[in-house]
């Protein structure tokens, strides 16, 4: 079983592979389109803007290798935070179309300039589990997580919603769509929670 | 909701993990790694790493150190310590560190706050000041382990610094730094009053009723805890710790700051 971190330019890899390694799950990190192709699992990482990570995916070829893998070999992928982002249609954050392997949009955190709460969402919060998924399993509405976000999700289909989170509004911080699974915070940052999802994800 | 934050201070010199008092006399306490790796069983909420090696000014940050803290780091972290150009923070967050915190460039650039929160986001930017009365009581703002000092008044500086772009202000009280005797409060509520982005507390934890003051009256959203984190008690050995899950628990159900 071999997980491949995409690396696309956006963030650094390297503390989602510690973790990986820490609960001794098989990964690399690559943006060769060979590893890509041999890969059991894939995870999208990403901090940065959303036209910059489309780009990136669509000036070196990756986002169709990899809409190959995950949309035709039904591959299971799992995108954290902008790699989320770019999964879905559109974002508010960019002109740029995104893969749009799930049907949601990216949308913009707009509070009032009175408001106290500050964009980017950024510190621990918790989720609010809605239905079972093999994403989320041995997590509750008590699991805390570590956001740094400006957008968010929203999935058109409630279906695919797993968890959603509270800041202003409530915005869909996991989703699961068969073989496609997103979330909002960053596993890597979140301790035990976090390798949860990670073990989870290798489970699937 | 967010939670208000209690987190360790990792005070770093010549790679080593090193503990001052009133910024002097730094003791060696251990690897840093060796630390991290505790703090990630314990589950801290955020780590504040600080290179204070004599040499960081000038030479800048040391990246392959910086680097092997990211990937060690199960929580999200941040790194002060030579920091003086938006090319050196890119750096630092592209290895995957979430926030810069910025303190000596003030005195020629603030500029760096507002160029840096732009393009980065003010989610990664931490103000750092060192704060030290003066003979006369009065509160200043201190440079260059305190030998250094500006004229401008504390409240308006740090209305400035929010309105250039800063996402949180670190406030450290040099006199309090490593004597266990509590925050300075005063100084936290002076803070906490003039701004709305999140303040740290930082300088003089030594039990938990002090960290109840820095979020309870003080208003801080967090507090940074040195020695504390890196020694059983004062005067005593070095151990590797972190407040309990009670009081965690506790922290957090407190009113969000």
């Amino acid at each position: 079983m071999k997980t491949v971190i995409v690396n696309y330019g956006m963030g650094n890899p390297g503390s989602i592979l510690n973790m990986l390694k820490y609960l001794d799950i098989n990964a690399i990190i690559s943006d060769q389109f060979s590893d890509i192709e041999s890969a059991d699992k894939l995870i999208l990482p990403g901090v940065g803007s959303f036209d910059h990570g489309m780009n990136s995916l669509n000036n070196s070829g990756l986002s169709d290798a990899l809409s190959e893998q995950v949309v035709i070999r039904k591959k299971p992928v799992l995108g954290i935070c902008l790699g989320m982002h770019i999964m879905t249609l559109t974002s508010e954050e960019g002109s740029i179309m995104g893969l749009g392997w799930i049907n949601a949009v990216t949308k913009r955190f707009r509070f009032e300039q009175e408001s106290q709460l500050k964009v980017p969402h950024t510190g621990w919060n918790r989720i609010i589990k809605l239905k079972d998924n093999a994403i989320a399993d041995h997590l509750d509405d008590l699991s805390k997580f570590y956001f740094v976000h400006s957008y968010f999700v929203k999935c058109d289909n409630k279906n695919d919603v797993v968890c959603k989170t509270n800041f202003g509004l409530s915005f869909d911080s996991v989703f699961a769509h068969e073989n496609i699974f997103g979330c909002q915070f960053h596993p890597e940052k979140s301790h035990r929670h976090g390798m949860q999802i990670f073990k989870n994800f290798s489970k699937i | 909701m967010l939670q208000n934050r209690i987190m360790p201070c990792l005070l770093i010199k010549n790679t080593k993990l090193v503990k001052t008092i009133k910024f002097k006399n730094p003791a060696y306490v251990g690897d840093p790694v060796n630390a991290i790796k505790i703090f990630n069983e314990k589950e801290v909420d955020e780590l504040l790493v600080m290179d204070i090696s004599d040499k960081r000014a000038l030479q800048g940050p040391d990246y392959q150190f910086i680097k092997t803290i990211a990937e060690e780091c199960f929580m999200p972290v941040c790194y002060g310590g030579g920091i003086t150009g938006i090319d050196q923070i890119k750096k630092i967050l592209q290895i995957g560190i979430e926030k810069v915190s910025i303190n000596s460039a003030l005195l020629y650039n603030k500029t760096l706050v507002s160029q840096a929160s732009g393009l980065f986001g003010s989610q990664c930017i931490v103000v750092a000041l060192d704060i030290k009365k003066n003979w006369l009581g009065k509160y200043q703002i201190c440079f260059d382990s305190g030998s250094k000092y500006l004229k401008t008044e504390l409240g308006d500086y740090v209305q400035e610094m929010e309105s250039l772009g800063a996402g949180e202000l670190l406030i450290n009280n040099i006199d309090r730094e490593g004597t266990w005797n509590g925050f300075d409060i005063e100084l936290i509520k002076l803070i906490t009053s003039a701004v709305r982005i999140p303040v740290i507390a930082m300088g003089g934890a030594g039990k938990y009723d002090h960290i109840r003051d820095a979020i309870g009256p003080g208003k801080a959203s967090a507090v940074a805890i040195g020695s504390m984190a890196v020694y059983q008690n004062k005067g005593m050995g070095v151990l590797v710790n972190f407040p309990k899950k009670e009081f965690l628990n506790e922290i957090n159900s407190y009113k969000i700051n």
